[in-house]
């Protein structure tokens, strides 16, 4: 059973400040028997700071590990604000899991070529997670990595981690950066020229910006990377999470309920088309 | 077998109603406007009166038929009634540790009966059925204002100047959805059962079978109210509109109605189909509770496609286009039908006089208008 329709009460078990305006919830049910949610990495859940309302944020955690779900949120709204005021203790709603994840299943045995941007990140998080605890089952990892300006990479520790794994591969880029930057300076476009891509056996999964995503996209076609196998998660205003809201609509899609991933080929028509 | 209900007997089926427990709800003219509200008694229905309809343009007159049913239709559907303007989904209760405690709330009112929805009521009901409850997911609030509606639905014997019904196929005779449904003749209505609710209710009435004339006259009302349409959705408001919006995202005509559109929401707000609403938060005084509650948006505001510090369609062009290529365009692809029902409220209603149906026949190159008055068999 999920919590589609009122949420349910969890508890922050911990907190952290990711920078400046981005912060990481982790929370727990507080109802011990609640032992059915299970969430697929990439959907999200609405989560509901009491008496201001919800906002839906992706889930970081592999829901695999010890039923905690963390979320890297960043403080834009009177909702955000609120949740970036709580503390281990306090009490968060949650209604979720909502729409659809990466596409695992087509993954399989594949190297998997993960390009996210600015807080584009964190939906990528329980992915990455994934693919590590179920290895074998994936070929070569590709994490690369975008920011405005070098100060603005959150989950630096977990980045080096990764960049020390066999057959994980990391790949920073800045548009600005300060001394001692350790990746690139430059879009991250540039990255995909820096590693050794299998065009043929890799799957992308990418988040962030969507002028990013445009120019990852027309980059990797040059790269003659298939189309099909670029999926990209959106964003829209989502109120409901439940396609009835009307917030979210992407020509004949809700986002929240037919995305937010999607394969490429499937939105197009629409991601260069201003309004939409 | 229809039945035939005379004037007479129109209290008789309001206090049957009533007697049932339903709270009654029929046409009356109020501020210049048939709009529904409670109905105690048959007088309070709208006599004699006839709507003239034109884009941006509605006035009530009096008709030389001294009729309860000779309009088209008022601002509003059955929407309001099952989608409300305003409506609480659930309610939280904080306790002294801190932890939450969710209840969802469900109306806590009369059942309705509602008499006079038209065919394109009907039909718009049956759109948002699609949105609303036959999906992956159920409105629960929804859901339980259907359940708890009886609906008298009239057949229009009159279409106004921006009705369309029959070129969308919706109208003007209702053909599902109904518990009765009325045809208006001389001195009464010709009565069919739509529901085992409808049968119960007629058998409490003893209204006689209708003879063969008085069937006759009522399909020679409904035939007369189709051949009165002068306007039509190009395409016959099919799925072809989809493509045709959607491979002309850059056609110059968004411009051009972007230059009269108010972007004021009317016509989102008596469209029968429309669904958008934005969620609100209602905290009580006391601190400890607060109750989470949808009321309708318009995807011709601002905030509709705002996210964090964006908003995604900032001018009315765009506005305007995410409108009409969703309702006429990719709601085919989210509910395998058209959004659209042909009860022309959007055009009576817009302030400057929009019609959609020439906006689409600006852009599909095929006319809006009737031409030739099919005869059509009753």
């Amino acid at each position: 059973m999920n919590v589609i329709d009122t949420p349910i009460d969890t508890k922050i078990v911990a907190r952290s400040d990711e920078s400046t305006d981005i912060f990481t919830l982790t929370l727990q049910f507080t109802d011990t028997e609640e032992k059915n949610y299970a969430f697929q990495p990439g959907q999200f859940n609405m989560l509901y700071l009491f008496g201001v309302g919800e906002v839906p944020i992706s889930i970081l955690s592999n829901g695999e590990d010890n039923r905690l779900y963390a979320h890297t949120i960043r403080r834009v709204g009177r909702v955000t604000d609120g949740l970036s005021l709580l503390q281990v203790g306090d009490h968060v709603g949650l209604r979720g899991p909502f729409g659809r994840g990466w596409p695992l299943d087509l993954a399989q045995g594949k190297d998997v070529l993960i390009i996210t941007g600015g807080l584009g990140c964190a939906p990528s998080m329980s992915i990455i997670h994934h693919i590590l605890k179920h290895r074998k089952n994936f070929g070569r990892l590709f994490i690369l990595q975008g920011v405005k300006h070098s100060s603005d990479l959150i989950f630096k520790k977990q980045y080096e981690q990764w960049a020390a794994l066999p057959n994980v591969q990391v790949a920073l880029a800045a548009d600005s950066s300060q001394p001692n930057w350790p990746g690139h300076t430059g879009l991250i476009t540039e990255l995909l020229d820096q590693i050794n891509l299998d065009v043929n056996n890799t799957l992308c999964m990418m988040c962030g910006p969507e002028g990013m995503m445009r120019a990852s996209v027309q980059r990797l076609t040059q790269l003659h990377f298939p189309e099909e196998a670029i999926y990209l998660s959106l964003e829209r205003n989502m109120e409901c999470a439940i396609g009835h809201c009307g917030h979210c609509q992407f020509g004949g899609d809700f986002i929240c309920k037919e995305g937010p991933v999607f394969s490429y080929p499937q939105i197009k028509a629409l991601l260069n088309k201003k309004g939409f | 077998m229809p039945y035939f209900l005379a004037y007479e007997q129109l209290n008789d089926l309001i206090h049957a109603l009533n007697a049932l427990g339903y709270r009654c709800l029929g046409p009356q003219v109020q501020d210049g406007a048939i709009v529904f509200d409670d109905l105690a008694d048959a007088k309070q229905l709208p006599w004699g009166m006839r709507d003239a309809q034109k884009p941006g343009h509605y006035r009530l007159q009096k008709s030389e038929l001294n009729e309860a049913f000779a309009w088209a239709n008022g601002p509003q559907a059955i929407k309001p009634l099952l989608f409300k303007p305003k409506e609480s989904l659930w309610r939280v209760e904080r306790d002294a540790t801190g932890a939450f405690t969710f209840k969802e709330t469900l109306p806590e009112q009369k059942p309705i009966a509602l008499i006079g929805a038209r065919a394109c009521d009907l039909a718009g009901m049956a759109v948002q059925d699609k949105t609303l409850l036959q999906g992956k997911y159920v409105d629960a609030q929804y859901r339980w204002h259907r359940e708890h509606l009886l609906i008298i639905a009239v057949n229009c014997s009159y279409s106004g100047g921006n009705c369309f019904c029959v070129s969308t196929k919706t109208g003007p005779k209702a053909t599902s959805g109904y518990d009765l449904a009325l045809t208006e003749i001389q001195n009464g209505f010709v009565v069919e059962v739509g529901s085992d609710k409808g049968r119960d209710l007629i058998n409490t009435l003893h209204c006689h079978e209708a003879e063969a004339a008085k069937i006759a006259a009522a399909a020679q009302r409904s035939s007369d109210a189709a051949n009165m349409q002068t306007k039509r959705m190009p395409k016959d408001n099919s799925r072809a509109l989809r493509d045709i919006l959607m491979n002309n995202l850059e056609h110059p005509r968004w411009q051009e109605v972007a230059e009269r559109c108010l972007s004021c929401g009317n016509c989102t707000a008596v469209c029968p189909t429309c669904f958008c609403h934005h969620q609100t938060e209602h905290p009580t005084v006391d601190g400890d509770g607060s109750v989470h509650a949808r009321e309708w948006d318009s995807c011709f505001t601002e905030g509709h496609s705002y996210i964090h510090g964006q908003v995604v369609r900032d001018t009315t062009e765009k506005r305007y286009k995410q409108w009409l290529t969703h309702k006429l365009g990719t709601w085919w692809d989210q509910f395998d039908t058209s959004g659209c029902v042909g009860c022309g409220r959007c055009v009576t209603w817009c302030p400057v006089g929009i019609d959609l149906t020439e906006e689409m026949a600006a852009i599909a190159g095929e006319s809006n208008v009737v031409v030739a008055k099919e005869e059509k068999d009753p």
